[in-house]
């Protein structure tokens, strides 16, 4: 229990007791797990391949749209507004689902999360569970614990079940088997398939319509005989109680419809405050997400309703390090994604290396500023800087998150913390402090260093000598000129140069 | 059904304490926060200039179509022939016809000589009995033209969800007056308490390669008639 028993006032903000199990957040040390993912062009083509097809399809919906630049701006004001008042907005929302035959659950933190599914789960007699997509029981490791507790969590949707038949991780928000291509899928298909169900259709192919029909056949009766589903949401809307959930396949409606029992995990800053604010939203997280104008489809449900869907659904609003982060006016912008995946597909650095070097299921540039500020910079220490902070991803946020900013203010703490911050760096950037203050300590400064251009190889320093090889671990240093500018400056001024 | 007896579980009581201490640190966090206000400038509901009956129908069509949707274009006096010419070109023969549905559009398509076995949802229909039918024909709430999305809201000729889930065929009617310009416009004409389905296509996925692929859970065909009164 990660709970207190008396409220948390201000001062309390940073003492909320750091969860025992955060989930899926962190990883290898980022340049590591690049470097592996680095070495796999396999890995790479897939990637890259089906970025380039997604950032084109993006870019023609959006240019559809003459107003979307006041969509977004709206799309971000809007969360904002939610965020400032978000205590009130969760009240009204768990009234409201309350009221219409639905059961509201708070849970502090990943283990609370995960304890309240499974006591659902138990006392519904569910051995077997349906699940929809989603990021926030991912990112609470649910799978794993209802294991532990004996119960089978099954994905529904293709992608998290290629993952789940292969044994593997999620690489990106939207589509986690984003690294795997269609013969992988096949083999994957053909392999496990028979395993844990109904097996892959004999003589099946890579050709992705066969391979959709195989997942079709595979799922079809645990949708039709599971008595539990556990989803995600895309938003909740606070005065009316409604819950959503976008998605593509029909594994979505069938969790959502078929099963007895329903429980959805949400974050608590996936709430909107009016019906009417869904319109941004509805317009701007297809268009960013698959590039579609909408997509195939959408549930909204309010509570119950007698004869139709569900008889039972319980709502479970999770915090798992929202709070904190809400406390951080730099990093409250974060809590305003609506987990499109935009960033992802215009990132240099993701399409290179993958969602799996980030090590969190959130990857690629929002995951690298969401994962640090949920788990704390100490426990993440370098993904803040798994970024070459070229903007495209600000770029492309339907909802204007400064990402590029956010990376440097998250650096900055990464640099500040004594336990996570080089010290060796810390102590260079002093020094360059101290040499910088004062014009004639950085003249001689620079005339110093051009000793130092005998050790360059064509141009550039590939690795300096301690304690400055923590530079060159991950990047070139380019050599100093034989002339700095300054002196070049000098020459043309006082010799009246050619220039 | 609000009177399950969850609420006195002995689980429950922890999380409440959560309640407490999640609300807390949420309005601590918040405190003096005073983000711009929301400015809406994007084009909202009824936003002019708006499209011409026509043109909305237009783009509706293309939109379907664009999502491979098949669509016929009809009078409303002539629905029942547009129904049963999918129903039959499909060879459906078990099909689902929700409450509400209006007798005239199946007129012609129930008789012993079509072949058609009509199956009403008063029992209710089993899922195994929704698994083996052919197709569903329902009436929708709300088609939006520019995204070429339906919505469904569990009316009069829609029934519960499941009903345009499990069969493989869902033919749909839209009528001229059920079609709206953007996503906007559509909101104010549905309620939320109602249990909403937005339909744009068939059933998709893009997981493979990001390649667009119809078919996978939901119905793989989506058959739409668009009626015009007149």
């Amino acid at each position: 229990m990660s709970t207190t028993d008396q409220p948390a006032g201000k001062a309390e903000i940073t003492q909320w007791p750091r969860a025992t199990n955060t989930g899926h957040l962190h990883g290898d040390y980022f340049p590591r797990a690049a470097r592996v993912a680095l070495a796999d062009p396999q890995l790479r083509r897939n990637i890259g391949n089906a970025t380039t097809i997604i950032r084109e399809k993006r870019g023609s919906v959006v240019a559809e749209l003459d107003d979307w630049a006041e969509l977004r701006a709206a799309g971000a004001a809007i969360k904002d507004a939610t965020m400032a008042d978000l205590g009130d907005h969760l009240e009204r929302l768990e009234t409201e689902v309350a009221a219409r035959g639905g059961v509201v659950h708070w849970a502090a933190d990943a283990d609370e999360a995960n304890r309240i599914v499974i006591e659902i789960a138990r006392r519904a007699e569910a051995r077997d569970v349906v699940k929809v997509k989603s990021m926030a029981t991912q990112e609470i490791g649910l799978n794993e614990a209802l294991a532990e507790a004996g119960i089978s969590a099954w994905e529904t949707d293709l992608a998290e079940l290629i993952v789940q038949l292969g044994d593997d991780m999620p690489s990106h928000i939207l589509v986690p088997a984003i690294h795997r291509n269609r013969s992988e899928i096949r083999d994957i298909f053909r392999r496990e398939m028979g395993n844990v169900g109904v097996p892959a259709p004999d003589g099946l192919t890579d050709d992705p319509p066969a391979l959709a029909e195989a997942a079709r056949i595979h799922l079809r009766n645990r949708f039709l005989t599971t008595d539990m589903a556990i989803s995600g949401a895309n938003f909740g809307v606070a005065e009316t109680g409604t819950v959503m959930v976008v998605e593509s396949e029909g594994n979505g409606r069938m969790c959502l419809t078929l099963p007895r029992v329903l429980v959805t995990v949400m974050g608590i800053e996936k709430l909107i405050p009016t019906w009417r604010d869904l319109e941004v939203y509805l317009q701007l997280l297809p268009r960013s997400s698959t590039g579609e104008r909408m997509n195939p489809y959408t549930t909204m449900w309010t509570g119950v309703t007698q004869g139709d869907g569900p008889e039972e659904f319980h709502l479970v609003l999770l915090d798992n390090g929202r709070s904190t982060i809400l406390a951080d006016p730099e990093g409250r912008p974060a809590l305003r994604c609506i987990r499109c995946s935009a960033c992802l597909n215009v990132c240099p650095v993701y399409e290179r290396t993958g969602g799996h070097a980030y090590g969190s299921i959130y990857p690629g540039p929002i995951g690298a500023v969401l994962s640090p500020q949920l788990t704390g910079v100490a426990d993440n220490p370098s993904l803040p800087f798994a970024s070459t902070l070229c903007g495209a991803c600000y770029e492309v946020c339907p909802v204007a998150i400064d990402i590029p900013t956010m990376l440097v203010s998250l650096r900055a703490k990464v640099a500040a913390d004594p336990d996570s911050g080089d010290a060796r760096e810390r102590a260079v950037f002093r020094s360059a402090a101290w040499a910088m203050s004062r014009p004639q300590r950085w003249t001689r400064l620079l005339r110093l260093m051009r000793l130092g251009r005998f050790l360059a190889r064509r141009g550039s320093f590939r690795n300096l000598p301690p304690p400055f090889n923590g530079w060159t671990a991950t990047r070139d240093l380019p050599a100093p000129p034989d002339q700095s500018f300054r002196d070049w400056w000098t020459a043309q001024r006082d010799g009246g140069g050619d220039a | 059904m609000p009177d399950r007896q969850l609420v006195d579980t002995p689980f429950v009581p922890a999380t409440r304490t959560s309640r407490q201490a999640i609300l807390d640190r949420v309005r601590a966090a918040t405190a003096g926060f005073e983000p711009a206000p929301v400015r809406r400038d994007y084009r909202q509901a009824g936003a002019h200039p708006q499209p011409d009956p026509e043109t909305l129908l237009e783009v509706l069509i293309d939109r379907l179509v664009d999502y491979k949707a098949e669509v016929t274009q009809c009078a409303i006096t002539d629905v029942h022939t547009a129904v049963t010419a999918f129903l039959s070109a499909e060879e459906a023969v078990r099909v689902v016809v929700p409450d509400g549905f209006p007798d005239e559009w199946l007129a012609g398509s129930t008789d012993s000589e079509s072949g058609l076995v009509r199956l009403d949802d008063t029992g209710p229909l089993t899922v195994d009995e929704l698994d083996a039918a052919d197709g569903v024909v329902t009436t929708c709430a709300v088609a939006v033209a520019e995204t070429g999305t339906i919505v469904l809201d569990a009316g009069a000729g829609q029934g519960r969800r499941a009903l345009t889930l499990l069969p493989d065929l869902h033919v749909v009617v839209v009528t001229a007056d059920q079609v709206v310009a953007r996503v906007p416009d559509a909101l104010g004409r549905l309620d939320p308490r109602r249990p909403l389905t937005w339909i744009s296509g068939p059933s998709a996925t893009s997981d493979i390669e990001l390649n667009r692929v119809e078919g996978v859970h939901g119905p793989r065909r989506l058959r739409v008639v668009v009626a015009e009164s007149g």
